[in-house]
């Protein structure tokens, strides 16, 4: 599947956030666009901390102070979301748009039993019965791979493995059907069995319920066996995107290259692990021009004083040298 | 590629190295023996009393024995709550094991003292290890301080900051607090303060999950050159399968509680002998070559309330016969490997 003439159902236009500090305002996202397709899952990869987590959190409406939207839009099936009043968003979160977090802990409550905290949400947002619900919490937690699911649906969080516990958070954002998921590394604390489970799930329903996914992770892997597109993002911008084959095969912009090249792999065993050298930049020291100028390779004094734009084609890169012309679709 | 971890000298990094009396890897530091840990996970008694439910125990870890050499890194991999974490917990102290005994040998230091090696953990959770109402700074000074590892508050300051650079921060990231880190950004202020401890001995669960991969090859080739330098011995805990192979000498594969194989890591990717090792390997995602239609395990995923008699395995595996379902198979020594398969 691939971004096709239809209706995407997310559409982020140059989504700007800023975070106010002490020593004025710092751009943490700064222009990202980009569209989801029914039934597409797009990946998202990209250094730590370069704004994927932040890009989802604005999605669902959850960006909190000091961090704001300074500009852009949202649009989820054509009705702009980024400027709901809070209510009309909190009902839409959970019922249209799920999300799965990066850090279980925010989603799961200590103190209660999985099982009613799965049939609380159901009930929330489902015209189901109370019965009705524990059956489809029972079904969920089969569904994401949990064992003996009768006998542990009445267990406490902490009574689970980390894996176990996402694969609970997973559950509840499976939990209403939503129409988006906003899957930030779901996988990270999962084997690959049970990961190769999760994505088959999350396969099974862009194809059977048109939903769409947002799925980060730093698993190039599962991106290159999940994804049908997937965009890069470094210090606050998309850098690259397109289709996946593309961008995992042919990467365009050097920071891609750069990444796809620090890879261990699993067939050959290395003294020493290829990496890019040099830190991100943090958000009050971002370099002007193209941000990843002083750890390119390919960099000129052109480069240090003009920010590349990002074309909105099929595959396309935010460099001034890419490694390769971007096959434009 | 250079490696540049970091933009500081060495002897900044990590202070006076200690210079191991003995090659790595001649000397046990860690002796685990016949380790088991069961949780009760009853329903409470008064509800158990009137439905007759019977107890239930949870065997996370059964009988689990291995040595660990000083300077070189075990690995412990194996499914999602198979007891990873579990047995990492009663490494550290955190568990106390049901039966059985996990013992520290004491190693001879630099300075020629002889005592049993400081341990420190990297714990899988970034989020839930971080005191939310401390400051970066302080997280990472509190061991310095604890074990008064530098004389003055001013070396204590200078030290942090270049352990934050160490892990690809910055020194003014000590006065955020950790809600203003991303997943990746915060799981390397952890890392940064198992280094402050300057511990001989790292527990390391997942500590590279939430890093991108050229993070990820900074923070590896720091700890392999760490433990280079100093000696450091890890036990290693990771679902990323080229990242164990390319951190460890000695490999455990772990199946509901128990080792199943464990040998060089080199012979067991290469040579895999227990029938869940080989499916192990089948199932890691491939960038190189994306399998895109690849289906999971078959099988009902065991549990360890009530797990399958003879081999636990026996439900999900392809060579099972009538003996599989009766008899336990016992770990084996096959070479310098130990196997649990009736048919290796
Ligand atoms: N409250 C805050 N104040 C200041 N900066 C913040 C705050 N919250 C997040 N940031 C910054 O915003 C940036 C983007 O964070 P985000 O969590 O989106 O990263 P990410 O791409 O998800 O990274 P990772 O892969 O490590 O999870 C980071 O540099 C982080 O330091
Ligand atoms: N405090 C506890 N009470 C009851 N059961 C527990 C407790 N801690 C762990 N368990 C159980 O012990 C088993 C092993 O858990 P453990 O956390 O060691 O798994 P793991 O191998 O680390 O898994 P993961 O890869 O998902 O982190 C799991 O079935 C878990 O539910
Ligand atoms: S624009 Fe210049 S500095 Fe930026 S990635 Fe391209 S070549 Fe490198
Ligand atoms: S003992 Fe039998 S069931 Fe167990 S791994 Fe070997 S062949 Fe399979
Ligand atoms: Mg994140
Ligand atoms: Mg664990």
């Amino acid at each position: 599947m691939t971004a096709s003439a239809a209706q995407p159902l997310l559409s982020v236009r140059d989504l700007r956030i800023v975070f106010d500090g002490r020593h004025g305002p710092l751009t943490a996202l700064d222009g990202v666009s980009f569209d989801i397709a029914p039934g597409e899952i797009l990946g998202m990869v990209g250094e730590s901390g370069a704004g994927k987590s932040l890009t989802g959190t604005a999605v669902i409406g959850l960006l909190e102070p000091p961090g704001r939207i300074a500009g852009g839009e949202i649009h989820l099936a054509g009705q702009r979301i980024d400027n709901l009043p809070a209510e009309q968003m909190r009902r839409l979160r959970g019922r249209r748009i799920g999300a799965i977090f990066q850090d279980p802990l925010t989603s799961l409550h200590p103190l209660l039993k999985v099982g009613d905290q799965l049939v609380e949400t159901i009930l929330t947002h489902l015209p189901v019965s109370r019965a009705e619900a524990r059956k489809r919490a029972l079904d969920l937690l089969k569904e994401v791979g949990i064992p003996a699911a009768e006998t542990r649906i009445d267990h406490f969080p902490h009574q689970f493995s980390g894996g176990m516990r996402q694969r609970v958070v997973i559950a509840l954002a499976l939990c209403a059907e939503p129409s988006l998921i906003i899957a930030d590394e779901p996988t990270t604390a999962l084997d690959v069995s049970i990961q190769a489970q999760i994505t088959t799930l999350l396969k099974r329903l862009c194809r059977e319920h048109g939903t769409a996914i947002m799925l980060v992770t730093h698993d190039m892997g599962v991106i290159a066996e999940t994804a049908d597109r997937v965009a890069v993002m470094y210090a606050g911008r998309i850098v690259e995107i397109g289709p996946v084959e593309e961008v995992t095969r042919r990467p365009s912009h050097p920071y891609t290259a750069g990444l796809m090249a620090s890879i261990p792999s699993v067939h050959v065993r290395h003294e020493h692990l290829n990496q890019i050298d040099g830190a991100m930049p943090r958000l009050n020291a971002i370099p002007p021009g193209c941000a990843f100028n002083p750890r390119c390779g390919r960099a000129e004094a052109f480069c240090r004083e003009n920010k590349p734009g990002l074309p909105l084609s099929g595959h396309a890169a935010a460099c001034h040298f890419p490694l390769k012309e971007a096959a434009h679709a | 590629m250079r490696d540049n971890v970091t933009t500081l000298t060495q002897d900044q990094a990590m202070p006076q190295p200690v210079m191991i009396e003995t090659a790595p890897g001649d000397d046990i530091i860690l002796d685990v023996a016949a380790a088991c840990c069961r949780f009760d996970v009853s329903a409470p008694a008064l509800s158990r009393l009137f439905s007759h439910e019977p107890r239930r125990i949870l065997r996370a870890v059964e009988n689990v024995s291995f040595t660990v050499k000083r300077g070189t890194t075990f690995s412990i991999v194996g499914e999602s709550g198979c007891g990873k974490s579990t047995l990492a917990r009663m490494v550290v102290g955190l568990q106390r094991p049901t039966e059985g005994k996990l013992s520290f040998r004491d190693i001879r230091r630099a300075d020629g003292t002889i005592g049993p090696p400081r341990v420190q953990m990297i714990f899988q959770d970034p989020y839930a290890s971080l005191n939310p109402r401390w400051r970066v700074g302080d997280i990472i000074a509190e061991p310095i301080r604890e074990l008064k590892l530098r004389s003055d508050e001013a070396a204590v300051q200078q030290r942090v900051g270049d352990l934050l650079e160490t892990v690809g921060l910055s020194r003014t990231d000590a006065s955020r607090y950790p809600h203003a880190f991303s997943g990746g950004q915060r799981q390397r202020i952890s890392i940064a303060r198992a280094l402050a401890t300057e511990a001989d001995f790292l527990v390391c669960d997942e500590p590279t999950s939430a890093l991108d991969v050229s993070v990820q090859a900074q923070i590896l080739n720091l700890m392999v050159r760490l433990q280079k330098e100093f000696g450091l011995t890890y036990l290693f805990i990771s679902h990323n399968l080229s990242v164990v192979r390319h951190m460890s000498d000695d490999l455990a594969i772990m199946y509901l509680g128990r080792f199943v194989e464990a040998g060089p890591a080199e012979q067991v990717f290469t040579q895999p002998q227990h029938p869940y090792t080989r499916l192990l390997l089948d199932t890691i995602p491939d960038v190189e070559r994306p399998n895109r239609a690849r289906r999971p395990m078959s099988g009902e995923v065991p549990s360890p309330i009530n797990p399958p008699a003879g081999c636990t395995f026996n439900p999900r595996c392809a060579q099972a016969a009538d003996r599989c379902r009766v008899e336990r198979p016992e770990l084996r020594q096959l070479g310098d490997v130990r196997v649990s398969c009736h048919f290796a």
